[in-house]
């Protein structure tokens, strides 16, 4: 009689005694992995940095000088504002800024101008390495720096060599056609089962060079090199 | 060839077990720890953990096999840090504290692959840091590795990412020989196949992997059948 009355007074047996952990353990874990995880986390991307930057601009680099056809140098032009100068203002990170670069052959003369310029493709962002000569709005040719067009059908944009290979030379604005009429020069003929991502390419480089060839040609009038 | 369990091998007597943690893993030897993850219990054709990146980037070899290497990394280094710290790591903020583990093994891989492979690296895009989200970590830590010594949680993340890597490389070959007709970038049949262009988008990915169940279901059917057959 006793034990069971003492029994109900002492609470259910089957409860184990669930030990709360203090609010300031809690804290202190956490705050301690959390510290250990970011300083581990900036250790590795200090290491890893030049590495990644490196890349970035070997990929830059080789689409320059294959879009301007093995240029011998070039010389970095920066958009600031509204006008194209070879001189960033001071402070201002390198990096940042919108870049124009241009090639020069072995006898110093201009070959063309590469620029980058982005617009949405079939369904994502298609970015371009683009060359031109600001002069006679005649295109060297492109390169595709980033695609997320269909594997197989758009991305041809970019693996198709004979639908890369038509653009040297063609006078913008361009054009796509399903069949090409001979002697037209602003004429690319869009790929069978890729017409939206070809349009793209098309629209893009007409775009940047609308965009850019202004801007050159005022900054080659101010007669600064 | 045949694992037939023999009584008494697998139920040690329950008082040689000091009885760790409640709802410990049994005992194993590391090399059963490493195979369970490669057979008995694969991630992606056993326990169908981690579809989203074995949808995504299995459209050809070299994708699989660096998300299988990098999903590997942050198994055994998240199990190993788990493992370690298992005794500190109070009850209530257990999870927070494994997925803390998880996405900082997650970002060094991400970033450590952008060093060195950044062609692969661009092509996984934003799959490598959903690694963080793929249910494999999370269950690995919470079912095994915080509740075992070091050693066989580093053997059970091996294992698994072992099974992981297999798994998305079968499925990748598959889908870049028919899909591409090449194998790691390099031309299988010459110009004149035409590329089955349906094995590389998603849809392609969901026939590999159901073919691959079904011959699997087939074996094991089969292997059933013999062990019938020989009993």
């Amino acid at each position: 009689m006793t034990a069971t009355h003492q029994h109900q007074h002492g609470g259910p047996p089957s409860a184990t005694p669930q030990k709360m952990t203090p609010a300031w353990k809690l804290l202190a874990t956490l705050a301690v992995a959390g510290a250990a995880a970011g300083w581990l986390v900036v250790m590795v991307y200090n290491v890893t940095l030049p590495a990644i930057q490196k890349h970035a601009g070997e990929q830059v680099d080789g689409a320059v000088r294959e879009v301007l056809k093995a240029p011998v140098r070039w010389d970095t032009l920066y958009l600031i504002g509204n006008a194209v100068t070879a001189t960033p203002p001071a402070g201002s990170n390198i990096r940042e800024l919108t870049k124009a670069f241009v090639g020069f052959d072995a006898a110093g003369a201009r070959i063309g101008v590469a620029v980058v310029a982005a617009e949405p493709g079939f369904q994502e962002l298609l970015t371009l390495m683009i060359g031109f000569d600001p002069s006679t709005g005649a295109l060297t040719g492109y390169k595709v720096l980033d695609q997320k067009e269909t594997p197989g059908l758009g991305d041809k944009v970019e693996v198709d060599k004979s639908f890369g290979a038509q653009f040297a030379g063609r006078i913008v604005p361009l054009k796509g056609v399903k069949t090409l009429v001979a002697g037209n020069p602003s004429q690319v003929q869009t790929i069978t089962g890729a017409t939206i991502s070809s349009r793209a390419v098309i629209r893009i480089i007409n775009d940047a060079v609308a965009k850019w060839r202004p801007l050159l040609e005022a900054h080659d009038r101010g007669g600064q090199r | 060839m045949t694992a037939v369990p023999v009584p008494g091998l697998v139920s040690a007597p329950p008082s040689s077990a000091p009885a760790l943690v409640p709802g410990a893993p049994p005992p194993a030897t590391v090399f059963a720890d490493v195979w369970r993850g490669i057979g008995r219990e694969n991630p992606v054709l056993v326990q169908f953990l981690g579809m989203c990146p074995t949808m995504a980037v299995t459209n050809v070899l070299a994708n699989g096999l660096a998300m299988g290497i990098a999903t590997t990394f942050v198994l055994v280094g998240s199990g190993l840090f788990v493992s370690l710290f298992r005794k500190y790591i109070a009850n209530e903020v257990r999870i927070t504290s494994y997925i803390l583990i998880i996405a900082t093994f997650v970002t060094l891989a991400d970033m450590l692959l952008a060093a060195t492979f950044p062609d692969i690296s661009k092509a996984l895009g934003p799959f490598i840091p959903l690694i963080v989200a793929n249910c494999l970590l999370l269950g690995r830590a919470e079912a095994f590795a915080a509740k075992v010594p070091v050693y066989r949680a580093v053997a059970d993340g091996f294992g698994m990412g072992a099974g992981f890597t297999l798994s998305l490389c079968l499925l990748s070959t598959i889908r870049e020989v028919l899909g591409k007709g090449s194998i790691l970038g390099h031309d299988l049949f010459g110009p004149r196949f035409e590329p089955w262009v349906f094995m590389m988008m998603p849809p392609g990915g969901f026939l590999t992997l159901g073919i691959a169940l079904l011959g699997l279901a087939w074996v094991m059917e089969l292997r059933k059948r013999r062990a019938l057959v020989t009993a």
